[in-house]
């Protein structure tokens, strides 16, 4: 999957917790959780969410790695899919 | 590990549980011969009636030898600590008390503070209360519409904000609040913020002295206002006086056990009362060291603040406790808290697996604790030194007297339940010095919470033969969710501002880690169909108007809602109806079409 491919699969994944989420509101290099309301419920179900979409193991430990869309973007581009 | 089951009804202490000598060691004794004169002569001195919390807190400190002590230690999301001693929150406070000054606020006026756990946010809350003005701290994870209707009821002259969140959430509702003269910004960035209509903190702050004289407030004069959620109707002001600072003082050595040189962490946000009364307040009093984390809830980050910052007493919740269960307890064992000595939780019931998990896993066990808004401090407790029943909220401080009632109809007399494990409503003995003064201008409605003598907390709870109580649950449909309550009725407003929307009503559906979340059931308009589409542009509606923190997380439709033959949404059968359970009583239910 190509970087653009995945950054919508992660748009699509907040917008479908935050549907009043506007990506073009998103500023570069900030933190998600600054720019999308999300609260830590919203946030679990978010890489749930997003895991399932992409058929990925997505650990709870990485969560606080993944700060902006790039990082998020870079660390999927980089995850296995599972294979069942 | 054990499951619960299998544990026994009672954690006895052992002598490593108490390895520094709690305050309170003889629990009958201590309720014997306490008195809440005692404690106010104690920590007030000679004052000739005047209070002030902040004075209390900060300047009492800042003067003295504890002076270079650090106050707050702020962690940032990434980066160095930022240690503020009290002299230098003297300082910091005594600015924003002049900015406050300059900008014509007078005593009894009304500053809302919205942002994270910033350092700005304890300068502007202390600083406030110096000035003699009243604070509301508001939870930043409040979308617009909660936060004009609180800034509207609270008639908030002043906001402070941070830039991010003013044009995220106030700039569009700013006509709302038409009484709201000055909002201060403070940067996202550290570059001064430009935003027209707006001031900028920093440059306010520069051009401040500070130096102050604290507003001498008297023991009645209006502190704090925390909104807090009924079953109907808008949001309650709960008003808080400066009087009420003999409770937090009191309550941080009988039931936090805070003692000079601890390091405190109390993980409350002060948009809630705990973050204020114990994330601000107690610990200063007792000229402890505050540890302040700007992020969010992360286990791994958790464990490593406990075992660096070398926390000793915890004050947290029970979501924040079951995230760091499902995280596991090898994340835990990691690393090692030789420092933690006393933990602590409150915002819901603690279940015994809880208890017993930290216990487990931190070696210490955990001790449940109950109060609410109205009560402005701990209330019921789980102590140091005695032993704990685990699912238990505990005993009643020295100087609350509690007891289990049935209300019976308006206008009867209260029947006290003495019986050992039979269900009431938990009351208080009205007159303990944090007790809420007041609903902002709903004096009717605050009347209604008092009844011969007694607070009526609108909690069902039993009480055990050893007078340990136990919480059942509430007495009305207010929704309880990581530990913070939600009026039903606050997002049943907003879901029915939706042209589509003919009826909604809204329940607290059982959640494993928050324990309970927000499901709205909707009827739609005839024109309306069900519809995926329609479900998100609801559930975005919501979100924009309420917040991540009070907008519904299901949505489901249905053709009709059940309804009283008065035509009022039945909360409770909709309920009974998620779970399961049986109806109930139907009486008043309208026929279904």
């Amino acid at each position: 999957m190509t970087a653009p491919d995945m950054r919508a699969q992660v748009l699509a994944c907040i917008k479908a917790i935050a549907p009043e989420f506007e990506a073009s509101d998103l500023r570069t290099g900030r933190p998600l959780r600054d720019q999308v309301d999300l609260d830590s419920m919203d946030w679990v179900n978010f890489f749930a969410a997003l895991g399932e979409r992409l058929h990925m193991d997505i650990p709870e430990p990485d969560y606080a790695k993944l700060v902006t869309l790039e990082d998020l973007v870079a660390y999927l581009e980089t995850r296995p899919r599972r294979t069942s | 590990m054990f499951r619960a089951a299998e544990r026994p009804p009672v954690l006895h202490k052992a002598g490593a549980d108490r390895r520094v000598a709690p305050h309170l060691s003889d629990y009958a004794a201590t309720r014997a011969s306490f008195s809440w004169d005692a404690i106010r002569r104690e920590l007030l001195g000679p004052s000739a009636g005047t209070v002030n919390i902040a004075h209390l807190a900060v300047d009492r400190h800042a003067a003295g030898a504890q002076g270079e002590r650090t106050a707050f230690r702020f962690l940032p999301a990434s980066g160095a600590a930022r240690d503020v001693s009290y002299a230098e929150l003297a300082r910091l406070t005594n600015r924003f008390a002049n900015v406050l000054a300059a900008l014509g606020v007078m005593k009894g006026e009304r500053v809302f503070v919205l942002c994270g756990r910033i350092p700005e946010l304890y300068t502007a809350v202390l600083g406030g209360l110096k000035r003699g003005a009243v604070v509301s701290p508001l939870f930043s994870a409040f979308g617009p519409g909660p936060i004009a209707m609180r800034i509207g009821i609270g008639a908030g002259k002043v906001l402070v904000t941070t830039e991010a969140l003013y044009r995220r959430k106030v700039e569009k509702v700013r006509a709302e609040m038409p009484t709201l003269e000055h909002v201060i910004l403070v940067s996202d960035d550290g570059t001064p913020t430009a935003v027209s209509g707006t001031h900028d903190f920093g440059a306010l702050m520069a051009a401040a002295s500070d130096r102050f004289n604290c507003e001498p407030t008297r023991g009645e004069d209006m502190a704090l206002l925390h909104f807090t959620s009924g079953t109907t109707g808008r949001p309650k002001g709960a008003v808080h006086v400066h009087g009420a600072v003999v409770t937090h003082y009191a309550t941080g050595r009988y039931a936090l056990d805070l003692h000079a040189g601890d390091v405190f962490w109390c993980t409350a946000d002060p948009g809630w009362i705990t973050g204020t009364s114990y994330g601000i307040v107690a610990p200063l009093l007792h000229g402890v060291t505050s540890v302040v984390d700007v992020g969010d809830f992360d286990a791994e980050r958790w464990y490593s603040i406990l075992e660096q910052q070398q926390v000793t007493v915890w004050y947290t919740a029970p979501t924040a406790i079951r995230m760091l269960m499902k995280a596991g307890p090898e994340l835990a064992r990691k690393r090692a808290y030789p420092a933690l000595r006393f933990v602590s939780s409150v915002g819901e019931p603690l279940n015994p697996e809880a208890v017993w998990w930290g216990k487990d896993v931190l070696g210490l066990p955990i001790h449940d604790n109950w109060w609410q808004t109205e009560t402005g401090g701990i209330m019921v407790s789980n102590y140091a030194a005695l032993d704990i029943k685990p699912g238990s909220m505990g005993l009643p401080l020295p100087g609350v007297d509690a007891a289990i009632v049935e209300r019976g109809p308006a206008g009867a007399p209260l029947r006290f339940v003495t019986e050992p494990g039979v269900e009431g409503e938990l009351v208080l003995k009205a007159g303990w010095p944090s007790m809420f003064r007041g609903y902002l201008n709903e004096e009717e409605r605050y009347r209604k919470c008092f009844r011969e003598g007694w607070y009526l907390t609108g909690d069902l709870a039993k009480r055990d033969a050893d007078g340990y109580y136990w919480f059942v649950g509430r007495a009305d449909d207010v929704i309880k969710s990581a530990g913070h309550l939600i009026g039903p009725f606050e997002v049943e407003s907003v879901l029915m501002e939706h042209p589509a929307v003919a009826e909604a009503g809204v329940i607290g559906k059982p959640d494993p880690v928050v324990g309970e979340m927000v499901k709205a059931f909707v009827s739609l308009k005839k024109g309306f169909e069900p519809s995926e589409p329609l479900r998100m542009e609801l559930l975005g509606h919501a979100r924009k108007r309420l917040g991540a923190a009070v907008a519904p997380k299901e949505i489901e439709f249905k053709p009709a809602l059940p309804k009283t033959r008065s035509g009022k949404v039945m909360r409770r059968l909709l309920k009974a109806r998620e779970l399961g359970l049986p109806e109930g009583d139907l009486s008043t239910l309208e026929p279904e079409s």
